[in-house]
């Protein structure tokens, strides 16, 4: 494993040189590394570049870590990941992706997640997205395909704070009775970076129900757009959020969008796009503050 | 002490909200500023913070013209000011603005202490967000224990009873009396409360954006009261203050 794939992993997962738990490395498109434990077992797809990741039934407690990692231009590493979680398994899967260029050639990592989560079962899964290095148009494209089952629920926390110079992250679920999808996403574009954000929600069973929050900085001369769909198809609630603070000459535009179904489908949209309150910087100022330390601080609590 | 010579504020709409205003708030004791609404109590309290600037006069602490430094630089030499209308962050948490307010980590004793001031219990409150989901009262607490945190040279709270309720107001006033016997500083409190009103020394009458009155407390407590800006103790607030 090279130097910047170490520092990358850093970045992405917590890697301190090892992972406790199943894992699979990917630098530049190869599994470099791989383990799978009793209850979780890793495998290569057949049929196309990716992975089967089964996770057994009423696993408890335990980690998989799928890190992806590009670190040189001239990579369009496109993969498949397939998570099949067992009934009534309570698991946490960390999947970062890290790119990294230097010599100015384009740079692209593009992973289709998808996961089926059966009756009970619990995923907390953390995806965090990073660029690094120098010229070189770095992108991460990620798709995320989610079938929960009865009374499953999926708690996705997607992070993506710097260097990433294009995305388009486009994230699709179905829940069946009783499933729970919450999303919570948090981006920060600058420069001419550009990010778009597709949300599509399908509620098909009783009382299954969704919450997505996406809070966002667009600064410099970046462009972001924010699409969600929400479709109640049975009795449900729906929540998206979409926040965004933009600064100098950024973009941001929303376009959420409910669709109710079903006579008994309660769905909410907020969404709010601005520049930071005038109060709040003369807030912080008060308290000693210069204006740019008190800019700093609303955006790294706004994006914590 | 603190010295406001000559001070005019003219809204951008035009309107003279404060009309050559000249004040002097002596060190070591408290004074507390009333006057009807829209008299100009928290205009001025955001000149002496430096977040509206006078359009003519000058502002002197100790001394020293504190006119020209910007909020920033007037944080920094001492004054605090407490918000009558807190504002909300999305994400940053109680315990971060206390050590923001009080310019570095602290222990979480330290914290605990400060919000205990208030009438929060620390342990439910500390990595609470300071976000909407605060009610008013409480963001309001929130909004005083920032200045406490502060143990500044100069503090300046904004009607810190509005949206409080009694026990909390109770503890309130403790705290002001606690300010005030440990003071090496100048408290100022901006009320409409006479029970705010009967623990000052001095007693600042503001009308029209001018100083009607002002003097120490037993002597203008008669004409601030009938004034009809300040609203007098009830006999509920007079029950629990006295058991
Ligand atoms: N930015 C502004 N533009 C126009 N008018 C303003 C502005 N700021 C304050 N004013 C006006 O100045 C007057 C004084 O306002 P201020 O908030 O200082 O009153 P106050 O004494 O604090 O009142 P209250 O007791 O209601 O808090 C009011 O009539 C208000 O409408
Ligand atoms: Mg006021």
């Amino acid at each position: 494993m090279n130097e910047i794939t170490q520092n990358l992993l850093k970045l992405v997962s917590d890697w301190k040189g090892s992972f406790s738990g199943a894992y699979n490395i990917r630098e530049n498109g190869c599994g470099i590394d791989r383990k799978s434990s009793k209850n979780i077992k890793i495998e290569s797809k057949q049929d196309k570049p990716g992975l089967d990741i089964r996770i057994a039934p009423g696993t408890k407690g335990e980690t998989v870590y799928i890190p992806a990692c590009v670190t040189h231009g001239g990579v369009d590493d496109l993969v498949y990941n397939d998570f099949y979680v067992g009934a009534g398994a309570d698991v946490l899967i960390i999947a970062g992706c890290g790119v990294h260029t230097e010599n100015g050639e384009p740079a692209r990592h593009n992973g289709i997640h998808r996961f089926f989560l059966e009756e009970g079962s619990r995923v907390k899964y953390q995806e965090k997205h990073i660029g690094t290095g120098g010229i070189g148009i770095k992108s991460i494209d990620p798709v995320t395909d989610i079938h929960l089952g009865k009374d499953s629920v999926l708690e996705m926390d997607t992070v993506q704070i710097g260097g990433v110079d294009k995305t388009l992250r486009e994230t699709t679920a179905v829940a069946e009775e009783g499933a729970r999808l919450i999303i919570r996403e948090r981006l920060l574009t600058d420069g001419e970076q550009t990010a778009d954000t597709i949300f599509k929600v399908e509620l098909n069973g009783k009382n299954s129900g969704a919450d997505i929050v996406s809070r966002s900085v667009a600064r410099g001369a970046s462009r972001q757009t924010y699409t969600s769909d929400i479709v109640g198809n049975a009795p449900c609630t729906g929540h998206s959020e979409c926040d965004a603070i933009i600064a100098d000459t950024a973009f941001v535009d929303a376009a959420p969008k409910l669709s109710a179904r079903d006579p008994d489908a309660e769905l909410i949209h907020e969404a709010a796009i601005g520049k930071i309150a005038g109060e709040q910087i003369l807030k912080l100022r008060t308290l000693g503050l210069t204006e740019e330390e008190a800019e700093a601080k609303i955006i790294e609590g706004f994006l914590s | 002490m603190l010295c406001l010579e000559d001070i005019s504020w003219i809204a951008p709409d035009g309107r003279t909200v404060l009309n050559g205003l000249n004040l002097e708030i002596p060190d070591g004791k408290l004074t507390v500023i009333t006057g009807p609404n829209g008299s100009g109590k928290t205009t001025l309290a955001r000149i002496i913070a430096g977040i509206e600037n006078p359009t003519s006069g000058r502002i002197l602490l100790d001394g020293k013209d504190i006119t020209g430094m910007d909020v920033t630089e007037r944080a920094r030499y001492g004054v605090s000011f407490a918000f009558q209308q807190p504002v909300r962050f999305k994400g940053i948490t109680v315990r971060s603005l206390l050590e923001t307010a009080a310019g570095g980590k602290q222990e979480d004793r330290k914290l605990c202490s400060i919000l205990g001031d208030v009438g929060l219990c620390s342990k439910d409150y500390l990595d609470r967000e300071v976000n909407a989901t605060l009610s008013g009262g409480e963001i309001k607490r929130v909004e005083i224990a920032t200045v406490l945190a502060r143990n500044s040279r100069l503090a300046v709270f904004d009607e810190p009873e509005a949206g409080i309720d009694l026990w909390s107001f109770k503890s309130l006033i403790g705290v002001f009396k606690r300010m005030h016997e440990s003071l090496n500083g100048t408290l100022v409190i901006i009320s409409h409360q006479e029970r705010i009103l009967r623990i000052a020394d001095e007693i600042v009458l503001l009308a029209d954006g001018a100083i009607k009155a002002q003097g120490e407390s037993k002597k203008m407590m008669t004409q601030v009261l009938s004034s009809g800006s300040v609203k007098a103790a009830c006999c509920r607030e007079e029950a629990l203050f006295n058991e």
